[in-house]
């Protein structure tokens, strides 16, 4: 028998969590390209150090959306010289019909390596080892079959949102429409880099957060109610008999952030003016606790992980909306625009929305985007008293209000006020 | 016929559909569902209004796949799941199962065809997110896919069992500063070391206001040698965020003898209880060992273990620590605390003990 040419990772063939090296090892018997894969990364254990050059390919009309990697090993590794990947909007909800993902796998392996990633961070299914001639003719067959490509670039990203109507009580709105009615308005701004830098939507049906919205993407769109919560009395007995009152304060009552819930004998009560509608105490006893019946959701704005300013968490933009209607989705869209427009404007290259946010202050934005300040933005006002009251400053002739210059000026004028 | 001459297909197709991708009872059920159960680890059951129950049998994946292992799933889907399957946002595969019977046999195929475990739900150590590492990155310090493996192989008795933990643990991984993966309630991170080294020969490609544009410090600035116009790093201000070898390779922060690896704990995302949090430097300087990455484990058991031992019911890491104090967590875990774990970036300040709350 011959030595093996990778034995380093043969080592992770090993152990009980299932083995990516195994299943590529046996498709390289079919796609002999994968195992000059292989021979690159075992070199890469070996040596500690990457093998792959970077840039972006765009298909014809498009400006981004193919991630191109060209081996640095390409005298030992000619097949991989060009192994790009194809970032494919997969369906909301990652939800697949098997004849969906077959179609996906004929194209992947007539045109790439056959190498699915399902999925990729941002969202998007990865279709990886096409060269560039086979990248276009894989694009046109993709979207000749109605698929359609992930941004890349100062673009709008590819959006991800949780399974929320189609298979959770939890959903507070319909995450997969609203993702689909997003990606279809703005398709050209994902396809066609205009903005500053990247621009993320994550989608999630409560506070759960399961699309990781609030710390990985720029908007995040966040179900939640306003009312009373739905309160099943009889489930509650139910629970309080079957764990016993003192399991019930531990785990729920003392949960609570602002102490809004109690149990009184075999009932719960809710101050629902003060819930802040966390979903900690429905998610222990989800069957005696559901959201309310008026849904809708919390906007923020922001969010984006380390680069360059350090990680940034959304916050507060829109406390309440309804999102229902096609007038309510378009009161989403207009705010969308209006947030582009002046970021795009304003922003500087390279800068997310919540480091501009940082750099001309959230009143000035508030004001750039015709939007009221709320107390429900901020943790607590101010602490420092070194501010520029507009109105209180001197006028610069008498009689004449002084106006501090500000960035915005121009779209005050001719913005509404808000959602 | 030329290339050129040819038509091209459609563009702007937007988003797929999604109705003709889901399973038909959760068609039928679409926002009328009522609440959920735990059957066993691994396996949910969801009840609708109307009584109508699906069940979710959901198993961990590698992430990449070859499509005849994707085709061996959709075989399985096809059998027991009418034909429906979804993936999750940590790369879990969920089979949707109408009939309860049919959710053992799904589960043997699935351990005897994939060999994929099944886990992930509830107070677990689900899917270990990664990126791209040496297997499609242009920037990475190490690898990703590699390093979960082994992780994962450690970690899977939290995959498949539920009761091992006070809550579920998400831990991520990234391969360079730029950090794809998320944060989480552990996150194993490269760090890098020096700034970076600058291949003066190469330089030219990249637009230089650009590269000069992205530092976050100021630390590039436009440079001549050799009667040529290259760029500068300003050492003692450059922090080995890479930032800038992800505008032009030329900026070569990498470091195959030099870069390590950090752990990071208490990170959250959702608002449950009291809110999401940003995740913390636990320790630092773990060596980048593949293919195992050995010491990456040890050290995700130094927190793991006394987790186990004294967090509450539905706390999560994060929490645990803000409960039992930093100075209790650097006690159980034995991490050393030092000064790299004091802040003195942006808002350090807002990271001080402005109280006398001390544990004595
Ligand atoms: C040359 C530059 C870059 C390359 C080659 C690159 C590559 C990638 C790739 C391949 C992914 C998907 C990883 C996966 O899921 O497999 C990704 C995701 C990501 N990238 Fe980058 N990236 C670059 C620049 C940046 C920059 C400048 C930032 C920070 C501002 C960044 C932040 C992220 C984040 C946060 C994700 C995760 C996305 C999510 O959670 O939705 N990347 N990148
Ligand atoms: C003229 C020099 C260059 C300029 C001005 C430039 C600029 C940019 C910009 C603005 C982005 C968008 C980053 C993002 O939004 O993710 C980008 C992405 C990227 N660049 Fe460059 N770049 C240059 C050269 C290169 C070179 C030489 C390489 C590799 C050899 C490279 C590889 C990449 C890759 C892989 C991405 C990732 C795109 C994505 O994942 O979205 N670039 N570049
Ligand atoms: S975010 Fe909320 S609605 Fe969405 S899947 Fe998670 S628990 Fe359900
Ligand atoms: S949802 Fe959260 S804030 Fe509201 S009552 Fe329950 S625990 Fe309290
Ligand atoms: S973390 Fe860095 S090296 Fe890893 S995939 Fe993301 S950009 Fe590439
Ligand atoms: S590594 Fe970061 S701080 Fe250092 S020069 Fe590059 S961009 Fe600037």
């Amino acid at each position: 028998m011959s030595e093996s040419k990778t034995p380093l990772l043969d080592d992770l063939e090993k152990g009980p969590w299932p083995s990516f090296v195994s299943d590529l090892k046996q498709l390289s018997k079919k796609k002999p390209v994968v195992s000059q894969l292989l021979g690159q990364m075992e070199q890469s254990y070996k040596d500690r150090w990457n093998y792959w050059q970077g840039t972006v390919i765009n298909l014809k009309g498009y400006g981004g959306g193919v991630i191109a990697r060209y081996s640095e090993l390409q005298s030992k590794f000619p097949d991989i010289a060009e192994f790009h990947t194809i970032r494919v909007i997969p369906p909301p909800g990652w939800v697949y019909s098997t004849k969906t993902l077959r179609e996906l796998c004929d194209i992947s392996e007539k045109y790439s390596a056959g190498i699915l990633q399902l999925h990729g961070m941002t969202g998007d299914a990865l279709l990886l080892g096409s060269n560039t001639a086979k990248t276009h003719e894989a694009g046109e067959e993709l979207m000749e079959k109605g698929w359609d490509i992930g941004g890349s670039g100062g673009a709008l990203r590819t959006l991800a949102c949780c399974v929320g109507m189609a298979r959770c009580e939890m959903s507070c709105y319909d995450t997969m429409k609203t993702l689909k009615h997003l990606t279809d308005t703005f398709i050209s701004q994902l396809h066609r880099p205009e903005f500053p830098y990247k621009f993320k939507f994550k989608l999630s049906g409560c506070a759960n957060d399961c699309a990781a919205s609030v710390q990985r993407s720029d908007m995040p769109i966040i179900g939640t109610w306003r009312g009373p919560m739905q309160i099943d009395q009889a489930e509650v007995g139910k629970f309080v008999d079957a764990h016993g009152a003192d399991y019930v304060v531990e785990n729920v009552i003392s949960r609570c952030p602002t102490r809004c819930i109690s149990l009184k004998g075999r009932e719960i009560a809710v101050d629902d003016a003060n819930c802040v509608h966390c979903m900690h105490c429905l998610n222990v006893m989800h069957k005696a606790l559901r959201p309310g019946k008026d849904k809708g959701v919390t906007i923020l704005l922001g969010g984006k992980r380390t680069l360059k300013i350090g990680d940034t968490m959304s916050s507060v933009l829109i406390p309440f909306m309804k999102l229902e209607t096609e007038e309510d989705l378009n009161k989403l869209t207009e705010l969308v625009e209006r947030i582009w427009e002046f970021w795009t404007e304003h922003g500087l290259d390279h800068e997310r929305v919540g480091e501009f946010i940082d750099r001309v202050g959230l009143g000035t934005f508030l004001e750039g985007v015709g939007i009221e300040p709320d107390p429900q933005m901020v943790i607590h006002p101010r602490a420092n008293s070194y501010i520029k009251f507009e109105e209180l400053a001197p006028g610069k002739m008498a009689g004449e209000p002084k106006k501090t210059p500000s960035v915005m000026d121009k779209e005050i004028e001719t913005r509404e006020a808000a959602v | 016929m030329t290339a050129q001459a040819k038509k091209l297909a459609p563009r702007d197709n937007g988003a797929p559909e999604y109705m003709p991708n889901l399973h038909p009872l959760m068609v039928k059920n679409y926002g009328k569902w009522k609440y959920h159960e735990k059957i066993k680890p691994g396996v949910l059951k969801h009840v609708a209004e109307n009584g109508d129950a699906i069940y979710t049998v959901r198993a961990g994946s590698p992430r990449t796949l070859s499509a005849d292992t994707v085709r061996k799933i959709c075989d399985i889907a096809d059998k027991y799941c009418d034909g429906f399957l979804r993936f999750t946002s940590r790369a879990n595969l969920e089979f949707q199962v109408a009939k309860e019977a049919n959710i053992k046999p799904l589960i043997d195929d699935v351990q005897k065809t994939l060999k994929f475990p099944i886990g992930g739900t509830g107070a677990s150590i689900s899917n270990i997110t990664h990126t791209q590492g040496w297997m499609h990155c242009n920037l990475p310090g190490t690898d990703a896919a590699g390093s979960v493996k082994a992780m994962m192989d450690d970690l899977f008795e939290e995959f498949v069992n539920d009761d091992k933990l006070p809550a579920r643990v998400k831990i991520t991984t990234s391969c360079c500063q730029i950090n794809c993966g998320g944060q989480g309630d552990i996150a194993v991170n490269i760090q890098h070391h020096h700034p970076p080294k600058i291949k003066h020969e190469g330089i030219g490609i990249c637009e230089h206001p650009k590269v000069v544009a992205i530092c976050p410090v100021a630390a590039i600035r436009p440079a001549f040698m050799n009667g040529k116009p290259t760029l500068e790093v300003v050492d003692e201000k450059c922090m080995y965020c890479g930032a800038c070898h992800g505008q032009c390779p030329n900026l070569e922060i990498r470091d195959a003898q030099t870069d390590t690896l950090a752990i990071w704990v208490g990170g959250k995302a959702s608002s449950t209880r009291g809110g999401p949090s940003f995740m913390k430097l636990a320790t630092f300087g773990i060596p980048n060992n593949p293919p195992r990455w050995p010491e990456v484990s040890q050290a995700l058991r130094k927190i793991l273990e006394p987790y186990k031992k004294t967090g509450k019911p539905y706390e999560r890491i994060g929490e645990w620590i803000e409960r039992i104090g930093w100075k209790k967590f650097f006690e159980v875990t034995g991490f050393p605390f030092t000064k790299y774990h004091i802040d003195d970036f942006r808002y350090a300040r807002t990271t001080f003990n402005t109280s006398t709350h001390v544990r004595l």
